[in-house]
């Protein structure tokens, strides 16, 4: 009987689970999880403080779960090494647990900066975990005034959960822009006045270069008075375990499509790998919920003996602000096509006759049918492009095409 | 199991399964009060152009990556059914960002709705199928399960 080890206890986790138990009913699967939370949406955090959802609504499965997948799950422990000599893993509490075959899903760690006077600030708090965003709701009160290191995904959508229940909200960032990682200067600029109006505040291309106590020096010269900061500078792939026994390792555990690392019977998935990026033609650490699933489920397989490819890995977002929507996915190279409104925008990104990526702000309706062209690689030329850069519609297709989506089992 | 299809070539385009989906699911008995001079959130639409029309709704994928997708954990798939639960869902749209067939669009309080075969309304099977005038959708087995 196989004895699964899964490190980590997020989404990719679960898709690892649920992958393996799709070929093996009956191998003995351990999931290791550091937070003492069963698997949970951590990407729902920011929607926790809208009061838009509950820790009981962010579990990701029923509370029957690992029971009903027959998982026995060790909270509270974390993985301080594994011996491949051996196939087993060491916990932190000395516990030596054998493996067949193991899922590294560690995620990722917040980046701290090393700011001189971090020390001195008394309410400092991450935005990564379900017990980061309870104890930032412990320290605020309507009266807080909150100063946000880091204009990302993570920085914003604190922003916006934080929105109506302190009395300010400062973001500042050493990039010139909001969402630098996803977004152009055009559309940064966009959500950036967005959100403005909705009362949040920036200092772009500046950061803290000292704190003390409630006073951020920052590097223009400024200074930012707060009492509450959230540090969501960046994050880092959680690689020690892969990297310290001589597995491949870039930013991420490297792995291929079948989420192989370079080390014999151990897999990885999720935040903490760096895989294929169709659209880039690269590897890239795709640090996303989907891929997460995706990637977990295709090592959870392929541990059980089964045969998975995880093939058609691309960067996608769907973030939405103060109901302002905005999806990106892909690349942004080659030609760009373009459509503007006062309060949308949509850029389409294509190369060698390929949609490559794109942006869409505001009008998102049937996106998925320009992330499918993506990810399946559609050349162009096999549809009305004409028609399809205008409005995502499956009228572009053939109708034999058609046919088959609409027509048949898919 | 039946899924829903369309037969592009007998669409009149007349949008009638847009109103009885959404009749279906308001959970109103009388057509008058649930639409009359409303705006309607169907979970069916009917695209097309100025030669063809056809009704889109969900497919209901043998490998759904709505379901893979979800951030909320809130789509999952039953007895071959997509359902999602609105009650987890918070409206971020990451299914409408990864749906190749454009099948998902939110309600009228921006919470995702999808078409679940009306297996769970008071219609008990696909409204849209049975009240279209031409036989354009129906509901029926093609083809392999997974």
């Amino acid at each position: 009987m196989k004895q699964y080890i899964i490190i980590g206890n997020g989404v990719a986790a679960a898709g690892c689970i649920e992958g393996i138990r799709s070929i093996d009913k009956d191998g003995k699967i351990t999931v290791i999880s550091e937070e003492n939370h069963p698997v949970y949406c951590r990407p729902l955090i920011s929607y926790y403080l809208e009061n838009k959802t509950d820790p009981e609504r962010m579990n990701y499965r029923s509370a029957d779960f690992y029971d009903k997948m027959n998982c026995d799950v060790f909270y509270g422990k974390k993985v301080i090494r594994i011996d491949a000599y051996s196939k087993k893993i060491v916990l932190d509490d000395d516990t030596k647990l054998p493996y067949t075959e193991i899922c590294v899903a560690t995620g990722s760690s917040p980046f701290v900066p090393p700011i001189e006077g971090l020390d001195t600030v008394e309410k400092k708090f991450g935005f990564m975990t379900l017990d980061d965003t309870f104890a930032l709701e412990k320290a605020i009160d309507k009266d807080s005034n909150v100063l946000i290191v880091g204009a990302g995904l993570i920085g914003l959508k604190c922003a916006e959960g934080l929105h109506d229940r302190v009395e300010s909200i400062t973001v500042c960032d050493l990039a010139d822009r909001v969402l630098s990682s996803i977004l152009d200067t055009d559309c940064a600029t966009i959500v950036q006045r967005h959100l403005e109006a909705n009362g949040i505040r920036f200092l772009l291309g500046d950061t803290a270069v000292r704190f003390d106590n409630n006073f951020a020096q920052m590097k223009s010269g400024k200074t930012v008075e707060f009492d509450t900061l959230v540090l969501a500078v960046g994050v880092r792939a959680n690689t020690t375990l892969v990297k310290d026994i001589g597995g491949e390792v870039n930013r991420g555990i490297l792995v291929n499509d079948r989420m192989e690392t370079s080390l014999e019977s151990i897999y990885a998935a999720g935040d903490c790998t760096e895989g294929n990026d169709i659209s880039l033609g690269q590897k890239r650490v795709l640090a996303l919920l989907p891929n997460a699933y995706m990637q977990g489920h295709t090592a959870g397989v392929n541990m059980a003996g089964g045969n998975e490819v995880f093939g058609k890995a691309i960067p996608m977002n769907s973030i939405g602000f103060f109901d302002l929507h905005i999806m990106t996915a892909g690349t942004y190279v080659g030609e760009m096509y373009e459509e503007k409104s006062d309060s949308t925008l949509k850029r389409l990104f294509t190369k060698d006759g390929l949609l490559k990526g794109f942006i869409l702000i505001g009008k998102t309706e049937r996106a998925g049918i320009y992330t499918s062209l993506i990810r399946e690689r559609t050349p162009l030329d096999t549809i009305d492009f004409d028609t399809m850069k205008k409005i995502a519609t499956s009228i572009a297709f053939s109708p034999e095409n058609r046919r088959k989506k609409f027509g048949s089992v898919v | 199991m039946k899924r829903v299809y369309v037969n592009e070539e007998w669409c009149l385009g007349c949008h009638l399964c847009e109103y009885n989906c959404a009749f279906a699911n308001s959970g109103i008995t009388d057509m008058a009060t649930a639409l009359k001079g409303k705006p309607i959130y169907p979970r069916i639409h009917i695209e097309g152009n100025d030669k063809i029309s056809y009704a889109v709704s969900c497919r209901h994928c043998t490998d759904p990556i709505c379901v893979k997708s979800c951030i909320a954990g809130a789509i999952s798939k039953t007895d071959g059914v997509v359902r999602i639960d609105k009650n987890k869902c918070v409206g971020c749209l990451t299914c409408v960002l990864v749906c190749p067939f454009g099948s998902l669009s939110p309600d009228e309080s921006g919470v995702m709705q999808k078409c679940e075969l009306c297996l769970q309304n008071t219609c008990g099977e696909p409204a849209c199928v049975k009240g279209c005038p031409n036989r354009a959708i129906v509901y029926e087995e093609r083809g392999e399960d997974e």
